[in-house]
C-alpha cells in the first residue's frame, strides 16, 4: 500500500500547483518553463511584487504551442476584456504575426503594452577567419553568394534569419533571397558549426555569442544596435559605424487583451514603467544580458507596428510570404 | 585533474536535502517500476515526467529525479525475474534464466542481494566510463558536422532493428512512423508549414512528452482495461525470501564475471541504439562462453545472475554518454531522457559541458548517490518490494491515467494536447496489439527532425552535392558501421533472437 500512499501525496501535490488563486493578476507565458517567455513572465513578476507595485504574486500560466499562436488565440477569442492578464512576447511575436504564422490573427486584435529589454542581434565569425569587418563579409556575399554560408539559430524566415538579411539589404545587396542561410536548432548549436568550419558567419543574439567571445572563439563584426553597448559590449563595433544602417533588435515585452479598458491599460504601463526605471529591474537586465530598449504605451505600439510592416517587406521578398 | 574538480562541483549541487530527497523519491519509484512486470524503465521515466513538470523542478533537479528512475528500474527489473519468473522489464529478461532456478531452490534471497550487488557494481563502473568517455566524445564532436551527424543518425536508427526487437521489419516501420510523424509542423528549413491543416497548435509540431507519456504510459492503462477480468497479474502466491545476504565466496566466484560483463555492457550502452537489452544479452552469452565449464548456466549458476545484471545496469550508464555528449540517445529510455531535456531548454550535444556544467555534474554526482542508494534499498529492503509486486493492477493503472492526465494538462494547459494523449494511447495499444516495438516510433519523432534538418543543411551547404555526405573519413566510418549493423542481425540475427527471446512469457512492447 506504500506505492498508493505515495500516489496520493503526488496527486496532492499535483492539484495544489495548478489551483488557481482568485483575482491575482496573471501573466500567459505562451511557451514551456524554462524559455525566455517564461523568464519575462516569472522575472517581471517577482520583480513587480518585490518592488510593491502588485499586491499578490503574480500567477505565471503556461500556456505553449504554435510559437505563441496557441496563447494568442486564447487571448483574442477567450479573454478579450481581462484586465487583469498580460502575455509575454518578443521579437519572435512579432515576426510570426508579420508572416501569418497565427492563423486569422492579426498583431492589432490585442493592445501592446511596453518592452522590458532587449538583446540585439550580433554578426560573427570564427576568431581564425580572415573576415574582420560586416563590409568585408558583405562584399564576399555581394561577390559569390554560395561561399558563404551564415547559420543562426531560428528556421528559415525567423528572426536571425531576417536580421542579416536586414543588414544586407541595407548593405545593397538586392536579391536578398541569394543570401545562403542555414538553420540550426538554437543559436548555441549554430555557433558549434562555426568553429567546427561548416559554415562561414554566424547571426544570433548577443547573449548567445558572449561565452564564446569570452572563450576566444569567435568575433563579433557587428552589433545591429543604434549605438555602442555599454559595459563589457562596448568592444563591439555598431553596423551603423561600418556605414551598414541596420538594427535588429530582439525586444522583451508584453501585449494585453484588446479589450482591456484604458484605464487598465494605463495602469499596466504606468507600473512596467516604474518597474524599469528601478534599479533592481538594471541588476536584472544586466544578469541576463539584456540591453535598453525604453519603450512603452503608445510608443512601443507603434515601435511593434513598425517592425511588424519591415518583416512583412522582407519577408514578401524571400517568399516566405505572398 | 579537472574532471575531478568539476565532479567535486557536481557533488555540491547534487547533495542539497531537494536533491537527496528527489533521488530517493527516484530510486523509490523506480524500482517499483522495474518490478513490476509490463512496466519497464522508458514507461517509468515517461509516467513520471510530467511529474517532475508539475513539481515545477528545474532542470537538474527533474534530471536527477529522472535518472533515479531509470538506474532505479534497472535494479527493480530482476525481482519479478527471480521470484516469478516474468521479466520486469525486458533487459531483466536473462535474469530468469538463472534467477528463478536459484529461487526455487531456496536460494531466493541470496538471489536478489547477489543481484543488487551485481547491478551496483555494473552501475558504479559505468558512471565512472560515463565520467572518462564523456569528455572525450565532446572533443571530437567538432568534428561532426551536418553531414557526420546525419549519419550518426542513421546509424542510431539502423542498429535499432538488429538484436532488440522480434522482427526487423516491424521496428523499421516504427521508425518510419515515428519519422513522418515528425514532419508535422512548420519546416525550420523553409519556415513552411507541413500536415498542420490550419490548425495553430500543430504549427511546431507534436510535443514528444505528450507522444511519449500516450504511447507508453496510456497505452498500458487500455491494455489493463482490455483484461480486466483477469485480475492481478501477480496473486498473492506466498514468496520465500529467505537469506538476504550472500556468502562471501559466491560474491567472490561472481567477481570477475561482474567486471568482464560490466565492461562489455558498457559498449553494448555507448552504441546508438542498441541499449540494455542487448548489453545484458551479450553479457550472459559471453559469461556462458566462457565459465561455464560444468553447464550449470541455467540451473541457478551465481554467475548466471550476476552477469546479465551488471551487463544491463552497465548499458544503462553507457547509453548516457551518446545522449549527453552528441546529443543521440543510446537507448530507448535515453531517447525519453533526452525530450525531457530538450523540453527543459538544454540542447544536449557538445556545448552542454561547457555551457550547462551543473547539469552534467549534478547529474553524473546524482547517478553516483542514486547508485548508493538503490544498493542500500535493494538488498535489506527487497521484502518491501517484493510486497509491491501484490499491489493488483486496479489500483495501480487508475494512479497511472490520473498521473498522465494531470501531469500533461499540468505542463501545457492544453486540452487539445490531452485529445493527442489520448490519440497516441489508442495508437500505442493498437500497435502492441500488432507486436510493433514502441521505441523506434519515439526514437523517429524525437530524432526525425534533426536528422532532415541535418541533411538539409549539409547538402545547402555545399550547394546541392550529394556527394558531401560521404566526404570524410568519420562519415564514411559511420556509414560503414551502420551498414554492418543493420546486415548483420539479418544474417546470424534469427538464432540469437531465438535465444534471447526463448523465454520470454510476456507480452507487450516493454524493451528498453
Amino acid at each position: 500500500m506504500k506505492l498508493f500512499g505515495t500516489g496520493g501525496v503526488v496527486a496532492a501535490a499535483v492539484f495544489a500547483l495548478t489551483g488557481f488563486a482568485a483575482n491575482a493578476a496573471e501573466c500567459i507565458a505562451p511557451a514551456n518553463p524554462g524559455g525566455g517567455w517564461d523568464f519575462t513572465c516569472r522575472q517581471v513578476g517577482k520583480s513587480l511584487q518585490d518592488l510593491g507595485l502588485i499586491d499578490q504574486t503574480m500567477q505565471v500560466v503556461n500556456l505553449a504551442g504554435g510559437g505563441g499562436g496557441v496563447a494568442f488565440a486564447e487571448v483574442v477569442n477567450k479573454r478579450n476584456d481581462d484586465n487583469e492578464l498580460i502575455v509575454a512576447a518578443s521579437a519572435a511575436t512579432a515576426t510570426r504575426l508579420a508572416q501569418g504564422a497565427y492563423p486569422g490573427n492579426t498583431m492589432d486584435q490585442v493592445r501592446w503594452l511596453a518592452a522590458i529589454g532587449a538583446d540585439y542581434g550580433v554578426i560573427a565569425v570564427a576568431a581564425d577567419s580572415p573576415i574582420n569587418t560586416l563590409p568585408e563579409l558583405l562584399d564576399q556575399i555581394k561577390a559569390d553568394p554560395s561561399s558563404v554560408s551564415v547559420a543562426g539559430g531560428s528556421a528559415v524566415g525567423g528572426w536571425d534569419h531576417l536580421k542579416v538579411l536586414i543588414a544586407a539589404n541595407a548593405y545593397g545587396i538586392d536579391d536578398v533571397r541569394s543570401v545562403k542561410y542555414i538553420a540550426f536548432d538554437g543559436g548555441g548549436e549554430a555557433v558549434t558549426q562555426l568553429l567546427a568550419g561548416s559554415v562561414q558567419a554566424f547571426t544570433g543574439d548577443i547573449s548567445e555569442a558572449k561565452g564564446f567571445v569570452d572563450s576566444g572563439d569567435i568575433k563579433v563584426i557587428a552589433v545591429l544596435a543604434p549605438e555602442r553597448l555599454p559595459g563589457e559590449f562596448a568592444d563591439f563595433p555598431t553596423a551603423k559605424e561600418q556605414g551598414v544602417d541596420a538594427i535588429g533588435a530582439n525586444w522583451r515585452g508584453f501585449y494585453a487583451p484588446g479589450g482591456m479598458s484604458d484605464e487598465a491599460y494605463n495602469d499596466w504601463v504606468s507600473k512596467i514603467a516604474q518597474l524599469y526605471a528601478s534599479d533592481e529591474w538594471k541588476e536584472v537586465m544586466a544578469a541576463n544580458g539584456l540591453a535598453p530598449l525604453d519603450l512603452q504605451g503608445e510608443d512601443f505600439q507603434n515601435f511593434v507596428a513598425d517592425s511588424v510592416a519591415q518583416i512583412q517587406a522582407i519577408s514578401k521578398e524571400i517568399g516566405i510570404i505572398k | 585533474m579537472e574532471t575531478l574538480a568539476s565532479l567535486g562541483d557536481g557533488f555540491a549541487i547534487a547533495l542539497t536535502w531537494q536533491n537527496l530527497m528527489l533521488a530517493l523519491l527516484g530510486c523509490f519509484l523506480g524500482t517499483v517500476m522495474g518490478a513490476l512486470p509490463g512496466l519497464g524503465p522508458s514507461n517509468g521515466v515517461a509516467i513520471l515526467i510530467p511529474l517532475a513538470f508539475t513539481l515545477g523542478l528545474g532542470a537538474t533537479p527533474s534530471l536527477i529525479l529522472l535518472t533515479s528512475v531509470y538506474y532505479g528500474a534497472m535494479y527493480g527489473g530482476r525481482i519479478s525475474s527471480i521470484l516469478l519468473n516474468i521479466p520486469g522489464d525486458e533487459p531483466a529478461m536473462m535474469t530468469c534464466l538463472d534467477g528463478h532456478p536459484m529461487a526455487r531452490k531456496g536460494l531466493a534471497g541470496e538471489a536478489l542481494s547477489l543481484s543488487g550487488i551485481a547491478s551496483f557494481v555494473g552501475a558504479f563502473l559505468a558512471t565512472w566510463g560515463l565520467i572518462v568517455l564523456a569528455p572525450q566524445l565532446v572533443k571530437i564532436a567538432l568534428l561532426f558536422g551536418p553531414a557526420e551527424y546525419f549519419a550518426l543518425f542513421a546509424l542510431a536508427f539502423m542498429t535499432l532493428g538488429g538484436v532488440s526487437s522480434t522482427n526487423q521489419a516491424k521496428s523499421a516501420f516504427a521508425a518510419a512512423l515515428g519519422l513522418g510523424l515528425a514532419t508535422i509542423g512548420v519546416d525550420t528549413q523553409t519556415g513552411v508549414p507541413r500536415f498542420t491543416f490550419g490548425e495553430v497548435h500543430l504549427y511546431d509540431g507534436l510535443d514528444f512528452l505528450v507522444a511519449i507519456v500516450g504511447l507508453f504510459a496510456l497505452s498500458e492503462v487500455f491494455i489493463f482495461l482490455e483484461h480486466r477480468h483477469g485480475g492481478s497479474d501477480a496473486d498473492s502466491r506466498k514468496l520465500k525470501i529467505g537469506k538476504l545476504y550472500p556468502p562471501m565466496s559466491m560474491i567472490k566466484s561472481c567477481t570477475p564475471t561482474m567486471l568482464r560483463t560490466s565492461f562489455l555492457g558498457f559498449l553494448a550502452g555507448v552504441l546508438p541504439g542498441a541499449g540494455a537489452s542487448l548489453g545484458s544479452f551479450i553479457s550472459y552469452t559471453m559469461e556462458k562462453r566462457l565459465v561455464d565449464k560444468e553447464n550449470t548456466f541455467g540451473t541457478g549458476d551465481p554467475r548466471g545472475v550476476a552477469a546479465p545484471e551488471a551487463g544491463n545496469n552497465a548499458a544503462a550508464g553507457g547509453a548516457l554518454v551518446p545522449m549527453l555528449a552528441l546529443g543521440v540517445p543510446g537507448s530507448g529510455t535515453t531517447a525519453v531522457l533526452l525530450a525531457v531535456l530538450l523540453a527543459l531548454n538544454i540542447t544536449p550535444g557538445p556545448l552542454l559541458f561547457t555551457q550547462n556544467p551543473d547539469v552534467v555534474w549534478g547529474l553524473v554526482a546524482a547517478l553516483f548517490i542514486a547508485n548508493f542508494m538503490l544498493l542500500a534499498m535493494n538488498i535489506p529492503m527487497v521484502g518491501l518490494f517484493t510486497r509491491v509486486l501484490m499491489i493488483p493492477s486496479r489500483i495501480l493503472m487508475p494512479i497511472v491515467a490520473m498521473v498522465s492526465f494531470v501531469g500533461i494538462y499540468g505542463i501545457s494547459g492544453s486540452s487539445f494536447d490531452l485529445l493527442v494523449m489520448i490519440g497516441f494511447g489508442v495508437m500505442g495499444w493498437v500497435l502492441r496489439k500488432l507486436d510493433v516495438p514502441l521505441v523506434p516510433i519515439i526514437l523517429g519523432t524525437l530524432l526525425g527532425n534533426a536528422m532532415e534538418n541535418n541533411l538539409r543543411r549539409a547538402v545547402t551547404i555545399d550547394n546541392g552535392d550529394w556527394w558531401t555526405l560521404i566526404d570524410s573519413p568519420l562519415s564514411i566510418g559511420l556509414w560503414a558501421i551502420a551498414v554492418i549493423g543493420f546486415i548483420l542481425p539479418l544474417i546470424v540475427g534469427a538464432r540469437v533472437k531465438a535465444k534471447m527471446h526463448q523465454r520470454r512469457d510476456e507480452e507487450g512492447a516493454i524493451s528498453d
